[in-house]
């Protein structure tokens, strides 16, 4: 697998692995399988993002096509940790059913908890998330919730005994960017868990502002799949996302609306 | 043509006749599939990929043949 190229040494250098669930990673970007134009660009694109974890969904086998759709026929759990996603569920119903489904193909007892509840904007039914998670952490799943920007929320799942809270960026697939960069540090500030942003980048620059408000890590799939390029997306977020971490890290300087020389102001020639 | 060695089953949300005398791991090489990376749905039970060559399809079966695919 290609790892981030991460600076050893120096001031703001980022040398922790993000752990989740004690279980470290090298890379603070984890990438979605989905939409992509073929398997091949897939596999390409997420080995140039460097990320460890990647998501998959649970779905029916589509008996009238070939068996190859498959995403293990493409995807070697040996390179990549596989995070077995609720997608489309809106009930907790169904979100612990398809977790049960993801954990019974015998990978791993993780599951990225997503619970959808209204259609147009793809946001959480946060109700049904929390009581999901419940359900699944008190039957030994490592849970990993996709949720909304609101602290209370958050709190809650974290209670609850998930492993990271993921709050969104804005809308699954939208591309907005940060839309509420002030609660997202805010939930990174009172949580004690992996606080991974999760939906709504769209470009590199959103992924450093992400990861610039001090959470652990950035989640994304259509970005990489939608863009015209998406092996190099994946090169820029990549590089996208350690930017960011480092800035956090460095600790950026106050901004001012008013210039201040960066050069001596003495010394001048006659 | 022998109506009598077809069962009726619901399969991936379908009625579907198949042969009797099905295991679920022998309904699932049937239809080409590795049963190593299926997961098996039956009767709105989970069945362990270690069940699958001792239970036996009877009709009227509710199976659901399940897979990961892509997805964010």
């Amino acid at each position: 697998m290609t790892t981030p190229s991460i600076p050893q040494s120096g001031e703001g250098a980022d040398v922790q692995p993000l752990v989740i669930g004690g279980k470290p990673f090298v890379s603070r970007l984890i990438v979605g399988t989905g939409k992509y134009a073929t398997n091949r660009i897939m596999v390409d694109a997420i080995r140039a993002s460097g990320a460890e974890m990647v998501t998959v969904a649970v779905r029916r086998v589509d008996l009238d096509r070939r068996a190859e759709e498959g995403i293990l026929h493409h995807l070697d759990p040996e390179e990549f940790f596989l995070l077995p996603n609720t997608a489309g569920c809106y009930t907790a119903e169904d979100a612990v059913r398809y977790a049960r489904l993801g954990r019974a193909a015998g990978l791993n007892e993780w599951v990225k908890l997503e619970v959808i509840g209204d259609e147009a904007t793809l946001v959480p039914d946060v109700q049904a998330t929390i009581e999901a998670a419940r359900t699944l952490v008190g039957e030994g799943f490592k849970v990993m919730a996709y949720t909304n920007d609101d602290l209370v929320t958050a709190l809650r799942l974290e209670d609850a005994g998930c492993v990271a809270v993921m709050p969104l960026a804005s809308p699954i697939g939208s591309g907005l960017g940060v839309v509420n960069p002030y609660f997202i540090r805010e939930i990174k500030r009172r949580l004690e868990v992996p606080v991974i942003v999760d939906a709504g980048v769209g470009t590199a620059s959103d992924a450093t502002r992400a990861m610039e408000q001090g959470v652990d890590g950035v989640l994304m799939n259509t970005a990489l799949a939608a863009a015209t390029d998406p092996i190099r997306m994946a090169h820029a977020m990549r590089h996208g996302v350690i930017a960011g971490r480092l800035a956090y890290l460095a600790g950026r300087m106050p901004a001012r609306e008013i210039a201040v020389p960066s050069s001596p102001t003495v010394g001048m020639l006659d | 043509m022998s109506d009598t060695s077809n069962i009726s089953i619901h399969l991936n949300g379908r009625d579907r006749e198949v042969t009797a005398g099905h295991t679920v791991r022998t309904l699932i090489e049937s239809l080409d599939l590795h049963p190593s990376l299926v997961v098996v749905e039956y009767n709105r039970e989970i069945l362990e990929r270690d069940r699958y060559g001792t239970v036996s399809v009877q009709a009227g079966d509710r199976v659901e043949l399940v897979h990961f695919v892509g997805g964010g």
